[in-house]
């Protein structure tokens, strides 16, 4: 199944820690400018496929294309640079680096591409004010609350303006109201730069964010899309 | 339920389960049971947690025990000292009589005395002869019966030495059959080279009668550079212990902060906390005091095969007084106890968490500059004027001077890191993470730097102060033994027998030339009413023409010419011809001598000398007379006063003219500049330091690499993130190289503009040219770089473990 | 909550009895309302004339209540269209989903599909109202959340279902 257009395509991913299989023959696809949450419960392997569909970890098997690339067959370093270029992250929490000002770290994936300083804090200020947090640049993420947190995380995951966001429950730490409003800055951003989102979650009221959904269960992947079209 | 009797308030330790029952059941509200029962509760369950804590506990306990050992092991060797050196004198002491204000009259009980060192290839020997006038002569320590005539005792080192192939030349300078060996009493070391023998010809005017042993002046002061030496080494030694010691109580504080604040969820209250945190403190510095104690047990078995400043001492020497043992294994721990507390003035444990109270405060200037100013401001008035001199005041004063000025150092670390760091901003991302990480906390990578500081600074001070004083030391022998040449004198006979000696002499292998004359000193004659010492003493040579030529230019020269010279310097009143002097003048305030007048020949004639001065190897004369125009046994101690120039590129040529003096007088003594005494022991204390200084480096970087791998455990998902995003490992690689060589660049900067300062301020005290020592200084430098490199490779590891994804897991 | 598809499930297990349906009914979906014979019969009837269940046999004696009804090959598929589709989201589904979750284990159909299925039709709902609430006022926006909030609800019921098929399995086959 390699739909016409896809930007990421994942075939037959099999990973497995230790005895137990985490992705068991996983297949996955998304277009540009998607949102596809990918559900299921608790340990089925929905973080694993979106650690694999990063190019974050090796399968043990099966094929991640991106693009042109086949990202399983690229080198760890170039897999790294791809995710510096092409990819953006949001995880839960404890992603900020405690020390930088939340400006300069909404400017480091930019600089890690070697943009100048003066201009990755430039565009980062941009992405600050389009993510209504600009009024905390200059202070550090031990300052801040946990919704503008999440919103420097998200304006970082963005910055690089990078073609697919892997977002793994970016809302699990926040109380509805700043969950929905940072999903709501997350998928209007991304459908703008028409860059696909790939949002890991439980919660069915952050998947209504999407545009499809798929289920991983036991490591396999069900595409609902794919019977209903 | 019965209701039960409060036993809240009651302190009493009883069983642990019965008290635990008691405090569960009284009155929550009741006032806190305070008491040394539970202090013990606290502390025990402190101790049981850093026992437990695991493999990373453990590793933490055995720095901090580390630490506390070193510590403890330098602080016993400084507390042994006075004991040492009293030992030392006591037993040189003891075994010496340096001469009697009223020498005993001959009796059974007396004997005639001599000192007869000698240097063997640059080693020096002890060596005295005794004679005694009767059957009970006193014997010193460490002998049962003084040696019969021709034989000697010997120390065991001697002995060894005399036994062996290299000592076949010194068996020959020592004509004495070996009668047996000086008891451990008798020898100031164990390797100490000393004999006692006695001579049959011995007598008057050489050596001098004694009635019993155990007679010395005061001990000689220690030089004055090598007691700047001991005392800047203590301070440079102990400094950075006692940082490293401050810095290893804090290894591992997140993690023991988590687990009070689990203690405090369970109801127990802030100062149980504190109690707890300083049982582990104390667990750590109880091992390390077991292991300081068996550090320098260790230690002092190596004593004998040490020989510092001619010092070798015995293992039983190396004593601590006890006060002072006490002191340290009191202290010791209990710092690291009150370290601990001090730690935690600014947290306050609670049941969630941490709460640090204080907002990061802003390093205060004024202590920290002043701690290091005040230093320089007792130390700086010492280089003024005099040489240094080694009073208790002064000795006190350069101590607490240069303690503080190294302390001040650490002081000053944390506000110059944090002063520098703040003003840096931009460049590449890694500089960019590692300054902002020190700018929002410089504290624990400061703290262990700070040792290194101290440590370094100290090394830097004491090398400059040795290379000063060795290369003082090392020009002046350089530029006295330029000429090979040795001076001998000794008690005159008279000429006949002087230059029998100097044929002796020159018949020597190795030997260029001996010349020589006797020496003497000659005054005006006592008149009444006029003090002695009115006029300073002339300066009589006598010698043959030939030996009168080489110190004079004469016109003309016979037997019974005498000859006054004009441009002796410091000469006064010239002994003008005609006039009459005293030949057996007083030269001690003393001496009971009768006069012996003589009448300078009206035929005296005025004549230059090639080489006037008072340098060391050159005499001034006023008067040159040829042996026949006075009777030498007139004179007041003439001196055979010899010079002999020898080849250098004859082996030995030194040990054999030696033998050859001793062989015309055992009494003759030597000057000469061939043997540079400070060559060895400073090359030893110099190796030593290198050694301190590197153990004292690794045990900072082992500290500095702990608080960097817990710093990135804490920020694990955090590392994964960036793993994630594409970040280079050599970026974050080198973000943690600049974290830690940050703080060490400055602390290294610091350390050696403080090591500089001291040395100079030191080499000053000497009236010691300053010169840096860039040699020590690149390798201490070096040795910084590679601790920064060691840290940095060591972390880097962990670091790549805590990148992987795994960190992404949420738990 | 469809009476004909939960009485043509149970006939899959095997033919049964008029009375012995009603029992099966009430014991697994009744809880507080039992099935009156009159709605067996008349529901058996409707089934009959389109050809889901036909009559396996007849006790000797007249009288409806002896009638055993077997189901169909098109009442096995009726039925499985049944559990397939999904139910139209709406409050208070529960018990339909309930009957069918448990008449899915009962005729060892895979559950977890159903819910799979249920879970794409809530979130075609609940994606719609997410998109009102972007464009709408306040009051749109508040009126959204409330709905979302009760699909949600719906669906962390039906994830809580699914972890425990395989208890609910052992209890309804046992």
């Amino acid at each position: 199944m390699t739909p016409e257009g896809s930007l990421l395509v994942a075939e037959g991913l099999h990973k497995a820690y230790g005895p137990t299989p985490a992705l068991d023959g996983a297949d996955f696809s998304i277009h540009p400018g998607e949102v596809v949450a990918v559900m299921g419960p608790s340990g089925s392997g929905k973080s694993t496929l979106l650690h694999c569909l990063a190019g974050i970890i090796a399968p043990d098997s099966g094929t991640v294309r991106y693009g042109p690339h086949t990202l399983t067959g690229l080198s760890d370093a170039r897999r790294s640079a791809l995710r510096r270029t092409d990819f953006g992250f949001v995880f839960q929490f404890g992603q900020l680096v405690p020390e930088l000002t939340a400006l300069e770290n909404v400017a480091l994936p930019l600089r890690l591409n070697g943009t100048k300083r003066k201009e990755a804090e430039r565009q980062a200020r941009e992405w600050l004010e389009r993510l209504e947090v600009d009024t905390v640049a200059q202070q550090r993420p031990g300052e801040l609350s946990g919704g503008q947190g999440q919103r420097i995380a998200v304006a970082r995951a963005l910055a690089t303006r990078p073609r697919v966001v892997f977002a793994d429950e970016p809302t699990g730490a926040l109380d509805s109201l700043n969950g929905e409003r940072v999903l709501t800055l997350l998928t209007d951003a991304a459908r703008d730069t028409h860059a696909a989102v790939v949002l890991v979650t439980h919660e069915a009221r952050v998947a209504a964010y999407s545009d499809r959904e798929i289920v991983v269960r036991d490591g396999k992947v069900k595409d609902m899309m794919a019977g209903l079209i | 339920m019965s209701p039960l009797p409060s036993r809240a308030g009651d302190g009493g330790g009883r069983g642990g389960g019965r008290d635990r029952d008691a405090a569960a059941r009284r009155d929550p509200l009741a006032a806190p049971r305070t008491g040394p029962a539970v202090w013990g509760r606290d502390l025990a369950m402190g101790i049981r947690f850093a026992a437990g804590g695991g493999r990373e506990g453990w590793i933490r306990t055995a720095l901090t025990a580390a630490g506390v050992a070193l510590g403890v092991a330098v602080l016993l060797l400084g507390a042994s000292v006075p004991s040492l050196m009293d030992a030392w004198h006591g037993r040189e002491k003891a075994r010496e009589n340096l001469g009697q204000v009223h020498q005993p009259r001959a009796a059974d009980t007396t004997l005639r005395y001599a000192s007869v060192d000698t240097t063997f290839r640059g080693t020096p020997i002890r060596g005295r002869l005794v004679r005694p006038d009767g059957a009970h002569p006193p014997v010193p320590p460490g002998v049962r019966h003084l040696p019969g005539a021709g034989r000697m005792l010997v120390s065991p080192a001697l002995k060894e030495l005399l036994d062996s192939p290299e000592g076949a030349l010194l068996r020959d300078r020592l004509p004495y059959r070996i009668a047996g060996t000086i008891g451990d009493a008798g020898l100031l070391g164990p390797r100490e080279l000393t004999y006692v023998a006695q001579s049959a010809t011995l007598a008057a005017p050489d050596g001098y009668r004694i009635d019993h042993f155990g007679k010395n002046w005061d001990p000689t002061p220690m030089q004055t550079p090598a007691v700047l030496l001991v005392i800047m080494t203590c301070v440079a030694l102990l400094t950075p212990v006692m940082v490293f010691i401050g810095t290893s109580v804090r290894f591992g504080y997140e993690r023991r902060e988590r687990r009070l604040a689990a203690l405090r969820l369970v109801g127990a209250d802030v100062g149980t906390t504190r109690r707890v945190a300083s049982g582990e403190a104390l667990f750590g510095s109880l091992l390390g005091l077991l292991g300081g104690a068996a550090l320098f047990v260790g230690g002092r078995l190596s004593a004998p095969l040490i020989t510092l400043w001619g010092i070798n001492v015995f293992p039983s020497d190396v004593t601590p007084g006890p006060l002072a043992a006490t002191l340290v294994g009191l202290l010791v721990p209990t710092a690291a106890v009150l370290v601990t507390l001090f730690a935690q003035r600014g947290i306050t444990v609670e049941p969630l968490g941490v709460v640090r109270n204080r907002p990061p405060v802003r390093r205060r200037l004024w202590w920290r500059v002043a701690l290091p100013a005040l230093g320089a401001l007792l130390l700086v008035p010492l280089t003024w004027g005099e040489k240094w001199t080694d009073t208790p005041l002064n000795t006190a004063r350069f101590a607490a001077g240069s303690l503080l000025l190294l302390i001040g150092v650490t002081a000053l670390l944390p506000w110059l890191v944090d002063a520098v760091v703040s003003r840096l901003h931009g460049g590449p991302v890694p500089w960019q993470l590692a300054v902002r990480r020190l700018q929002l906390n410089s504290g624990s990578a400061t703290r262990a730097v700070s040792g290194i500081t101290v440590a370094v600074a100290g090394a830097i001070a004491i090398h400059m102060l040795m290379t000063g004083m060795q290369a003082g030391y090392a020009a002046a022998y350089a530029e006295s033994g330029k000429i090979p040449r040795i001076g001998l004198w000794g008690n005159a006979r008279s000429w006949s027998g002087t230059e029998q000696a100097l044929g002796a002499l020159h018949a020597t292998p190795g030997v260029t030339a001996a010349r020589g004359t006797v020496d003497a000193l000659i005054g005006p004659l006592p008149a009444a009413g006029r003090p002695q010492d009115d006029l300073r003493p002339w300066t009589l040579a006598v010698g043959s023409c030939a030996e009168l030529r080489t110190l004079a230019r004469l016109p003309s020269c016979r037997d019974g010419d005498v000859f006054r010279t004009t441009n002796a310097p410091g000469t006064d009143v010239p002994v003008a011809p005609g006039r009459t002097v005293d030949l057996n003048t007083a030269i001690g305030p003393d001496d009971q001598v009768t006069p012996q007048p003589w009448t300078v020949p009206g035929t005296t004639r005025p004549v230059q000398l090639r080489d006037p001065g008072r340098e060391p190897g050159r005499f001034s004369y006023d008067l040159l007379a040829t042996p026949s125009s006075l009777d030498l046994g007139r004179l007041n101690s003439p001196t055979a006063e010899l010079q002999v120039d020898f080849d250098r590129a004859t082996p030995d040529a030194v040990e054999h003219i030696r033998n050859t003096a001793a062989r015309i007088d055992p009494m003759m003594n030597e000057y000469s500049a061939v043997d540079n005494p400070h060559d060895g022991p400073y090359t030893s204390v110099r190796n030593g330091l290198f050694i301190g200084a590197v153990i004292t480096l690794l045990l900072i970087g082992a500290g500095l690499i702990i608080s960097t791998v817990e710093q990135l455990h804490e920020r694990r998902r955090l590392l994964s993130t960036l793993d994630a995003y594409g970040t280079r490992r050599a970026t974050l690689g080198w973000s943690v190289l600049w974290q830690t060589a940050l703080p060490v660049v400055l602390g290294l900067a610091l350390a050696l503009a403080c090591g500089l300062s001291l040395g100079s301020l030191l080499l000053a005290m000497i009236d010691s040219a300053v010169t840096v020592d860039w040699p020590v200084v690149t390798a201490m430098t070096g040795i910084g770089g590679a601790v920064i490199l060691f840290v940095t490779a060591l972390s880097l590891p962990p670091l790549w473990r805590m990148m992987r994804p795994e960190g992404l897991r949420t738990e | 909550m469809s009476i004909g598809h939960t009485l043509l499930g149970l006939l899959e297990s095997g033919p049964r009895h008029g009375y012995d349906l009603k029992r099966a009914f009430d014991e697994h979906f009744g809880h507080d309302r039992p099935l009156h014979y009159g709605q067996v019969y008349s529901t058996m009837s409707r089934l009959l004339k389109n050809g889901l269940v036909e009559v396996d046999a007849v006790e000797a004696g007249a009288g409806p209540e002896r009638k055993r009804y077997a189901i169909t090959d098109a009442g096995v598929t009726d039925v499985a269209q049944w559990l397939a589709r999904a139910e139209k989201p709406e409050p208070y589904l529960q018990s339909t989903l309930y009957t069918k979750v448990v008449l899915a284990l009962m005729t060892r159909r895979d559950a977890a599909e159903l819910l799979d299925t249920q879970r794409t039709e809530h979130l075609r709902l609940m994606r719609g109202l997410t998109e009102r609430k972007r464009t709408g006022d306040l009051a749109d926006q508040l009126i959204c959340d409330h709905a979302l909030f009760h699909l949600e609800a719906d669906l962390r019921w039906l994830e809580l279902t699914a972890a425990r098929l395989d208890k609910l399995a052992e209890a309804v086959r046992a």
